[in-house]
């Protein structure tokens, strides 16, 4: 479409040239009577609309395309029931630093306020969890506010962003400007870091006998990763990530230790109250990462790397605080490092250290005594899934076996719900991130509760042919809660069966998809290959035991040095 | 916390210019809400620019939570500067309006000598009642308040206080 600066067109077409003009290729939605005009407009677009089942999944596919692409991910709603179908999914985007379109319909103009059928105040609900709303009050108004949109959801800290769209201004007719350059006043993301910060911390890492690098989701969202590794080579640190860094860094890496946290590598957790200098790098020293918030990092330095400068002593009071785009600030610090490093042997006592507690806790933490475990079942799909595959994860037991059991090898490959903790985001993002990256395999490793959410995905995966693997660890339990009913509550359970229900084969099939039943370990490695012969979407229900516990455990409330490492 | 311990924090004044538009109330007011932060006042009104509003507002906090705040409000998209106003160095003001009993001729006289001490207007007398409007530092209306407090006070409204940096 060629698109001329200055035409007449509705409101709708002008979406959808706005939308072409920042290279928007799939938007994922359902339509409704607020939105008609813009499913009209639709009919002509460049670009692919995904119809979906439910808008909470248009959103986490929306999302899981965004966090594969490192771009804007859209998707669309009707007014009302629709826009807060989206919520969830606007909120998980938010908690993750995730750049989300949403674009709702709203009853025309003069009904708002008027409490009409299908109006729901989504600009009020959506504050707390979006970046910005806009709700143009005019057709001429859409391309600047889809520019300005795309320029918040997408700079700084990426985030969410509404543009709530009532019906008469999709429907009027006028002459339509398409701006080139926007300007909002009010937002100055800081990109470049302080130079003498960086100079500092350099110093500083140099200095330091045991220093340890924290790497955060920031990396991910910057694409930092050779700029994180040649960092980490250069001063020797081990790296630990937080669960929304998981695989920032190639866990199969000699000075990779996996994720820390309530449910972290307990060498992970271990390692970083030895060290005596963190370099923590777009992180935000969550309570789920570093348990108790005055306890950690105590006599230790603590240099923060982050574009967000309110994370800056949000939770943790630093020594040296860099502000700006880790991707440039990590560059930085490779050169300057490589000027005065000279180089370092991996024999120093600190890597010997990393080496001694990993072999430590391998050989103490056992595994759950069955023939097929979910650690097992997540070691073998390691080993027969390529490396350049995409996995996300649902959230509870499944999510966390997965930080403990499954190595993140090629960087930013791997996506949870890490922030909100949302049940059914996996599968929906899954198939986004699919949409993302159609050519290589994507795995959603799923609980049997989580993937009840959101599995009428599975008629998107099929019809779209967008098709990906459900690799569902089924406890036929809310088995996380489970746990810490067992743990916390002294097995009273409550609300945690699933009593078989649904059979999952056969749901896989009744919307065209393979279901495949794995309860031995053989079962298990035959339907992963078969799965990844196919091109149909496929549902691996692996029969696991209901009273697995995951270990290691830092208890809600208590520090890093308190693990229960179950052993 | 107790209102005590809430007393006892200090008072800052924060100054922000904002985007005059519907909803930039409600998105700050928001923040100070979801975070836990308490308003001890605002004040909204236009700006010599006439897209512009600006925002005063005082609020208890201890110091470190001072910057947490200071760098949320700077994230708002609305928000186009914020700063902490130095006590020292700025001017402002509050206006109170003060509905004071007045059973005879002997307490409305007092009231109204008072008044004058604070260089306070009497702005209507009625049967039973003084009503007076007080200008100054919320410090000012504090100490009117509590000489006439004896005379109880039938309602008091207050504006809140609006502020300027002194010199350029
Ligand atoms: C939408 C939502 N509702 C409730 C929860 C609370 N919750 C956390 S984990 C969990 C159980 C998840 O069960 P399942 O998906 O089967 O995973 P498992 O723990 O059994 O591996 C629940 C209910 C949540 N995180 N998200
Ligand atoms: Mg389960």
């Amino acid at each position: 479409m060629n698109i001329r600066t200055m035409s007449e067109m509705s409101g709708a077409k002008a979406l959808m040239y706005s939308l072409e003009k920042e290279g928007v290729d799939i938007v994922f939605g359902l339509p409704g009577g607020a939105n008609l005009p813009i499913y009209d407009a639709l009919v002509d677009a460049q670009f692919r609309h995904v119809l979906v089942r439910h808008e909470q999944s248009a959103a986490h596919m929306a999302d899981g395309y965004a966090r594969i692409k490192r771009k804007a991910g859209v998707c669309l709603a009707t007014s009302g029931p629709g826009a807060t179908n989206l919520i969830t999914g606007i909120a998980t985007a938010y908690a993750d630093s995730s750049p989300l379109i949403a674009i709702t319909g709203q009853v025309p103009l003069n009904m708002i306020g008027k409490d009409a059928f299908q109006e729901t105040d989504i600009i009020g609900v959506a504050n707390p969890c979006t970046k910005y709303a806009f709700q143009p009050r005019s057709a001429t108004e859409i391309p600047e506010v889809v520019k300005k949109s795309f320029y918040i959801a997408e700079s700084g800290r990426p985030g969410p962003v509404l543009i709530d769209i009532p019906k008469d201004v999709q429907q009027d007719v006028t002459e339509i400007q398409f701006p080139d350059l926007i300007k909002v006043r009010g937002y100055k993301p800081t990109v470049d870091p302080n130079l003498s910060n960086v100079g500092k911390a350099v110093e500083l890492l140099v200095s330091s006998q045991r220093p340890i690098i924290m790497a955060g989701g920031g990396v991910i969202l910057s694409g930092a990763f050779s700029e994180l590794q040649a960092v980490a080579e250069l001063i020797m640190a081990p790296v630990v990530t937080t669960f929304k860094g998981k695989g920032a860094f190639p866990e199969n890496h000699p000075l990779a230790m996996g994720p820390i946290g309530m449910h972290g590598h307990a060498e992970a957790n271990r390692i970083i109250l030895e060290a005596d200098c963190i370099l923590a790098v777009g992180a935000r020293f969550s309570d789920r990462s570093v348990g108790r918030f005055d306890e950690f990092g105590k006599g230790m330095n603590i240099i923060h790397l982050d574009i967000d400068p309110a994370e800056i002593g949000k939770n943790k009071s630093v020594d040296i605080a860099i502000v700006g785009d880790v991707k440039s600030a990590l560059r930085t610090m490779v050169k300057m490092l490589s000027k005065v490093v000279t180089k370092k042997s991996s024999e120093n006592p600190w890597l010997k250290r990393r080496k001694e507690l990993i072999d430590y806790f391998s050989q103490n933490i056992k595994d759950y005594p069955k023939e097929l475990t979910a650690r097992k079942a997540l070691k073998k799909l390691r080993e027969l899934l390529p490396p350049e595959s995409i996995v996300t994860t649902e959230v509870g037991q499944c999510q966390m076996w997965t930080s403990l059991h499954f190595d993140v090898i090629s960087p930013g490959t791997f996506f949870s719900s890490t922030g909100l903790g949302t049940m059914g985001f996996g599968f929906p993002a899954s198939i986004g991130a699919k949409a993302g990256r159609p050519n290589v395999h994507v795995v959603d490793i799923a609980g049997d509760g989580s993937f009840n959410m959101t599995e009428n995905s599975l008629a998107v995966s099929v019809l779209e042919n967008l098709p990906v693997i459900v690799f569902l660890l089924n406890n036929d339990m809310l088995g996380m809660v489970a746990q810490w009913q067992r743990t916390f509550y002294d097995r009273r359970y409550m609300g945690v069966h699933q009593k078989n229900c649904p059979d999952y084969v056969k749901i896989a099939e009744a919307y065209g998809a393979n279901g495949l039943k794995a309860q031995s370990m053989g079962e298990l490695e035959k339907a992963i290959k078969s799965a990844l012969r196919t091109d149909v979407a496929t549902v691996i229900d692996i029969t696991i035991d209901p009273e697995e516990d995951v270990y290691p455990f830092v208890a809600p409330g208590t520090g890093l040095k308190d693990m229960i490492t179950g052993a | 916390m107790s209102s005590k311990e809430y007393r006892n924090k200090p008072l800052y004044i924060i100054s922000s210019l904002v985007e005059n538009k519907p909803g930039v109330l409600f998105r700050i007011t928001n923040l100070f809400r979801a975070r836990s932060f308490n308003i001890e006042s605002i004040t909204v009104g236009i700006t010599e620019k006439p897209d512009l509003s600006r925002m005063t507002i005082t609020t208890r906090i201890d110091e470190a939570i001072l910057d947490q705040l200071v760098k949320q409000l700077r994230k708002l998209i609305d928000i186009v500067e914020v700063e902490v106003l130095d006590v020292n160095n700025t001017v402002y003001r509050e206006l109170a309006l003060i509905k004071i009993r007045a059973k005879d001729f002997t307490n409305r006289n007092e009231i109204i000598n008072f008044a004058n001490v604070f260089r306070a207007n009497i702005l209507d007398i009625g049967k039973e009642s003084v009503t007076v409007e007080v200008i100054g530092t919320p410090d000012k209306i504090d100490a009117f308040k509590n000489l006439i407090i004896q005379y109880e006070i039938v309602e008091m409204a207050r504006t809140g206080v609006s502020a300027l940096q002194r010199g350029e």
